[in-house]
């Protein structure tokens, strides 16, 4: 891309500030804060959502979607710097964050990069207006992190597949649109080699929708059982049987989470739940900000934060300069997951015997127990942290593959256990 | 260290490199453990020619830097330090140079001609005894007398001050804080060898009694240096960071190395599990470490104000990690790994000196906290 056709960033950043102030309001005290907490209604949720799509709209008009997308497919065809200069722009405001991920990366990245015109055409333009929502259908109740080995089946019958089986861990996709969803279309080869990728409807018959009650009693994340549903072959991202191409990428862009350079989220902002602010807020609320080991703590919080945003910047500019290989993404995976369980400990530390019982008028020390109840959800959700280690040391460091009994054989002869 | 250097940079580099492998490679790091200074002066006098010393002196004092900004070159010589575990008085040498060129070129002319040729070196005298740590509390006093000026108290621990002919000396005058260059043959100082885990580097307590020098030894105002300081503080930290940096990442190699050649049960240690995933969290620490490193660095080349909070996280957060993957590599060899045969004490040294000297992580993760108190930016 040549300079003189991209926009001088200080001239964006100013354009971006005005319109910001103009058009966004300040950010809910605390909208972020916590590990999904349970803290709406479902009206209040689907009115939220309603909301966000009018935001993205907002952008949209103003040429503030999309940035780093192609200007043909609805977007502004600018750079990365120019995403991160929004994004700082954006810090204190509210902005849409339910279009972000999983709808603009990896979704919308992963029709982008294997998407026919048509199908690009038809998506991308109406993801960035945020006329759809997508979600994932990528994992599997009996799956966990072995995402290849997919059981949900897709079976051709002329112009169109069927699909049956159960994909899970879909935030929110009974008020979603759209799908993307990884199928088996070959039992008869290795698993890597059996899979194709697709684009359904969320919300139509032969998809049942169920909500799942986590253990602090939010129902975001959603199981689907999907029966007979038919998709066009023109629906189909990529080749029969080559989903795997597809989802490495997928994984790819998932693991890269608000570091995308196609995301849009205030800056600061991109470890929402508990962060050094949440910490501190905690502290100065229990009134133990001048103790020592309440000092450590707060510090702690802060440099692991700065930290983490230092090493996201890194693997950024190391994978797009070509000096580290796309894998490294799972570092900034590891480690933003470490951090996260770390500050929840220390805000649950802070908090005291408050954080095992508290009344309405706590504040922010209010849940922090429920919040420590859910901290691993951080190294789970998005691809385990032990996944993630081993790709950094098999994929970046180059040690031996671990052992598998699946690769060689045809899917169906593959050990299975019990269905779950 | 930065991702991507210019071709100027990288030369630079190298041109470091090539000269520490051939002088300063391992036998020469055992065999200097018996040298009094921990270094020879023809070693530091060709460091002086390949750049260590003229970083941050101004070009036309006789400086110069490569890319423009002194102090990232310069971390790229620490991060060299530390995969070499180098002797030499880097860091302190550096600080004097730069706050002589900045502040007292014209009187110091001559002393700043030494320190850049490498025929002398300086040192800092900033660091005090227990119980204060020196980060913002200083003992040592400075009195004004006349047109003279009275240094009382002691310093410790000072690096390579036995071999330097100039101290600068951080003290207090009332409220503030003054900087004083001091020959070291001054009648008053007295220069006591300290014990150290560092192989090379040697270290001294230094006691000010009634040391007279004339007021045109001043450095900057008198009680008017806190900013300056401060600066050379986060100079340091720069510095000791890139070395740290540097040390965890030749060591990473050497035990990676190691797992791939080492067999047990019939296959290399790099094939099981649980010791694969303890590599993947050490290369995550060290990408963490090199990435809050160069930011620091960048902020404090800079002079910008969030400067002092990255460069006390970089500190705290590689104190702390840095020491941890040393000794995880360290228990990666077994046995063989706590003998002075092996080389990875050699980084083990370097790391664990970086994490004490400087504020330790416990007392940046405070400094960070004190910040984010006054400005309530954690966001």
């Amino acid at each position: 891309m040549s300079t003189d056709a991209t926009e001088d960033l200080d001239a964006f950043r100013l354009r971006a500030r005005s319109w910001i102030r103009d058009n966004l309001k300040p950010a809910a005290a605390g909208a972020t804060a916590g590990v999904l907490r349970n803290n709406s209604t479902d009206e209040e949720e689907l009115a939220q959502v309603a909301h966000e799509r009018e935001l993205q709209g907002m952008l949209f008009d103003a040429g503030f979607a999309g940035l780093c997308f192609p200007a043909a497919y609805g977007g502004q065809g600018l750079t990365p710097a120019h995403q991160q200069a929004f994004n700082e722009e954006l810090t204190g405001h509210e902005f849409p964050v339910r279009l972000q991920a999983p709808t603009i990366s990896p979704c919308a990245a992963v029709i982008l990069d294997f998407g026919t015109e048509e199908q690009k055409l038809a998506h991308l333009p109406a993801i960035l207006r945020g006329d759809e929502l997508w979600m994932q259908f990528l994992s599997e109740p009996g799956g966990g992190s072995d995402v290849a080995g997919a059981q949900t089946s897709a079976v051709r019958d002329g112009d169109e597949w069927v699909l049956n089986g159960s994909k899970v861990w879909t935030t929110g996709a009974w008020w979603s649109d759209w799908g993307l969803c990884l199928a088996r279309t070959n039992w008869d080869v290795p698993k890597h080699r059996g899979l194709s990728v697709f684009m359904l409807p969320i919300h139509q018959d032969g998809i049942d929708v169920h909500r799942i009650e986590m253990l602090n009693g939010t129902k975001e994340f959603c199981q689907e059982f999907m029966t007979d549903v038919r998709v066009p072959d023109t629906d189909r991202i990529g080749q029969v049987d080559d989903g795997w191409t597809v989802g490495i990428r997928w994984m790819f862009h998932e693991r890269m989470l608000h570091n995308s350079p196609y995301v849009t989220i205030p800056a600061g902002d991109a470890h929402a739940g508990i962060g050094a602010s949440s910490v501190l807020r905690v502290a100065r609320e229990s009134g133990k900000l001048d103790d020592v080991w309440v000092r450590e703590l707060v510090g702690e919080a802060r440099m692991l934060q700065l930290t983490t945003e230092a090493l996201q910047r890194r693997l950024t500019e190391g994978m797009s300069s070509g000096v580290m290989s796309d894998q490294s993404a799972a570092i900034g995976r590891l480690f933003s997951g470490v951090v996260s369980t770390r500050t929840n400990t220390i805000a649950f530390e802070i908090a005291g015997g408050d954080s095992g019982a508290w009344t309405d008028d706590d504040g922010a020390i209010s849940d922090c127990g429920s919040d420590f109840l859910m901290r691993q959800v951080s190294t789970i959700g998005g691809g385990t942290t032990e996944m993630a280690r081993n790709v950094i040391s098999e994929r970046v460091l180059g040690m031996p593959r671990e052992r598998t009994l699946d690769r060689d054989i045809a899917f169906r002869d593959v050990p299975r256990g019990g269905p779950s | 260290m930065q991702l991507n250097l210019t071709s100027d940079q990288e030369f630079f580099r190298d041109t470091t490199a090539k000269f520490l492998n051939e002088h300063a490679a391992p036998p020469e790091i055992r065999r200097l453990r018996e040298e009094p200074d921990g270094f020879v002066a023809a070693y530091w006098q060709q460091g002086a020619e390949l750049g260590w010393t003229s970083l941050l002196v101004d070009e036309a004092r006789g400086g110069g830097s490569i890319s423009g900004e002194g102090l990232l070159d310069l971390a790229l010589v620490a991060d060299q330090f530390g995969r070499h575990a180098a002797p030499g008085p880097l860091v302190p040498n550096n600080i004097v140079a730069g706050a002589i060129s900045e502040l007292s070129p014209e009187r110091h002319a001559d002393v700043l001609s030494g320190l850049l040729a490498g025929t002398s070196t300086a040192s800092w005298c900033h660091l005090e005894p227990r119980p204060r740590d020196g980060l913002d509390d200083f003992a040592l006093d400075v009195r004004v007398d006349g047109s003279d000026l009275i240094l009382n108290g002691t310093k410790r621990p000072v690096e390579s001050a036995g071999r330097a002919s100039h101290l600068l000396v951080t003290g207090r005058t009332g409220s503030g804080l003054t900087q004083v260059l001091v020959a070291t043959d001054t009648i008053g100082v007295t220069v006591r060898p300290m014990h150290t885990i560092d192989l090379t580097r040697r270290f001294s307590e230094v006691t000010f009694r009634d040391v007279r020098v004339a007021a045109d030894s001043v450095l900057g105002e008198v009680a008017g240096a806190d900013s300056q300081v401060e600066r050379q503080f986060q100079q340091a930290l720069v510095m000791a960071n890139a070395e740290t940096v540097g040390a965890m990442e030749f060591a990473l190699d050497m035990t990676l190395e190691w797992a791939f050649d080492r067999y047990s049960f019939g296959r290399p240690l790099a094939s099981y599990q649980e010791l694969k995933h303890r590599f993947a969290d050490m290369k995550t620490w060290l990408e963490a470490g090199h990435a809050i490193s160069d930011l620091a660095a960048g902020a404090v080349s800079a002079g910008s104000d969030d400067a002092g909070e990255l460069v006390s996280a970089a500190k705290a957060f590689l104190g702390q990690y840095g020491t941890e993957l040393l000794q995880d590599c360290v228990q990666m060899h077994g046995g063989i790994g706590l003998t002075f045969e092996h080389d990875i004490h050699f980084f083990l040294r370097r790391v664990s000196l970086d994490r004490s000297l400087h504020g330790t992580p416990s007392q940046h993760r405070r400094r960070i906290a004190a910040g984010v108190m006054t400005t309530g930016n954690a966001a």
